[in-house]
């Protein structure tokens, strides 16, 4: 059994996971409520909360499952991307737990562990595939051609998939998180009604911050009072436009590497629309979606552990 | 300096020509509403710095580094209310010996450094945008 932390941004998550990829416990401390207080502006972002958040999780996790810590075999932790105070929370607190109980240390990268979270049980992918990772930090397209591996074949050049959602969301006067307000408002509106233009990058990297732009200037000429009126149209057509950038590009991709396959990981997974669009698309399943730490221990299954006590130094990379 | 930039190139270029006198600590602030050209003014900025690959909008994931010729950290406020003693805690160490870039700065202006160098993007219309940069 294999014990994942994962502090990288603004979730606290803890999960358990089994040698063979099932989920016995998987427990996030959501921030995301606080979010909602002030227009997606956070309240307090900083890493003292995930040190208050974290034994909370990994005890509830234990209870959950009904399992004890002197049952897990490894520790698996998120080492980075992400914002470094975060992530040395639960780099430490894995490493502590590890050194306690003389386990192995797996640090894992968190953009393999989005890929990983379709490595689970009860319905495991299996490599090769092309991996879409959409979130508010992260536009990645992937070649995945085995468990342990993976190769960047794209990125976005400025804004996330997630962060235009949530910017167009603030543009729109929505509330947050703006994906989620968008995705409900848009299936009231017409996709067509307004054309958002995506910006054409060379080779397979994203481009989303002159599509927000485009919104802005929309909104601004209309006005407050019709962008009132046509706001389900508006949310329509942008998330269509962001869709469209998607979905076209990881097909482009699919073909470039020949993979039969693409599957999509990320919080953006969630959108229906986006989710409607694929014709030959696996999605991670909605709770693995966000950030979470049951995709962690999943990755820390195909990555080689550091012994004990060998991992005392490790250190976190933004 | 007060410029106008009528394109997203002109952006980075401008960027890329106040960046030629920053030294590791120093900090520069970049100011401006959503779609005002932030990213893309920092992103020219770290090409002159000699950053190779993507500059991307730390708007969800709060801070970057790159290596460039010098240690170059990209931060952005936007999703803080304020800095709280706890939040500076983790963003000090973006700035212990790099060129640091924050983006939507204003809700740290109690605790950033001192910044050398204060950047302003407006809108103009839907492609130029007014740019000011101030010595602080």
């Amino acid at each position: 059994m294999i014990l994942g932390i994962e502090t990288s941004c603004d979730e606290t998550a803890a999960a358990l996971v089994t040698n063979d990829g099932r989920v016995l416990a998987n427990v996030v401390s959501s921030q995301a409520k606080l979010h909602a207080r002030y227009g997606g502006v956070v309240p307090e972002v900083a890493s003292r909360h995930h040190l208050e958040l974290l034994l909370p999780a990994v005890r509830q996790a234990f209870d959950d499952s009904g399992t004890r810590l002197d049952q897990v075999e490894r520790v698996a932790v998120t080492q980075g991307p992400g914002l470094v105070g975060a992530l040395l929370i639960g780099v430490s607190a894995a490493k502590a737990l590890a050194w306690a109980r003389r386990l192995p240390l797996v640090p894992v990268n968190h953009l393999h562990g989005h890929v990983a979270s379709l490595y689970l049980e009860p319905d495991p992918v299996e490599p090769p595939f092309l991996c879409l990772l959409a979130s508010g930090g992260h536009t990645l397209l992937l070649d995945v051609r085995d468990r342990r591996t993976l190769e960047v074949l794209g990125t976005t050049l400025d804004d996330a998939a997630g962060e235009a959602f949530d910017k167009g969301a603030r543009l729109l006067g929505l509330g947050y998180p703006g994906g989620v307000e968008i995705d409900r408002l848009a299936s009231d509106g017409d996709p067509e009604a307004f054309s958002f233009p995506v910006a054409r990058v060379p080779g397979l990297d994203f481009s989303f911050s002159g599509l927000k732009t485009a919104l802005l200037y929309t909104v601004r000429d209309l006005g407050p009072e019709e962008t009132e009126g046509l706001r389900a149209d508006l949310a329509a057509s942008y998330q269509h436009a962001i869709v469209r950038a998607l979905v076209e590009r990881a097909e482009a991709a699919a073909q470039a590497t020949g993979a039969e396959r693409i599957a999509v990981v990320g919080g953006v997974a969630s959108n229906s629309e986006l989710r409607r669009s694929f014709s030959n698309a696996v999605f991670a399943p909605p709770a693995l979606c966000t950030d979470n730490a049951a995709m962690i221990a999943s990755a820390a299954r195909f990555i080689e552990p550091i012994p004990y006590p060998q991992y005392l130094a490790l250190d976190a990379f933004a | 300096m007060e410029l106008r930039s009528s394109s997203a190139e002109e952006t980075e270029a401008f960027g890329a020509r106040i960046a030629g006198g920053l030294i590791p600590g120093d900090v520069v602030t970049v100011s401006g509403d959503l779609g005002s050209g932030k990213t893309t003014f920092v992103r020219g900025a770290c090409r002159a710095l000699g950053v190779e690959g993507p500059v991307t909008s730390p708007t969800f994931t709060i801070g970057h580094r790159y290596s460039g010729v010098v240690p170059v950290a990209h931060l952005d406020l936007y999703r803080f209310a304020g800095v709280s003693s706890a939040e500076w805690g983790d963003l000090e160490p973006y700035f212990t010996d790099a060129v640091c870039f924050v983006e939507w700065p204003e809700a740290g202006v109690d605790v950033l450094p001192r910044a050398r160098l204060a950047v302003t993007l407006s809108h103009v219309d839907v492609v130029s945008r007014h740019i000011e940069v101030r010595e602080c």
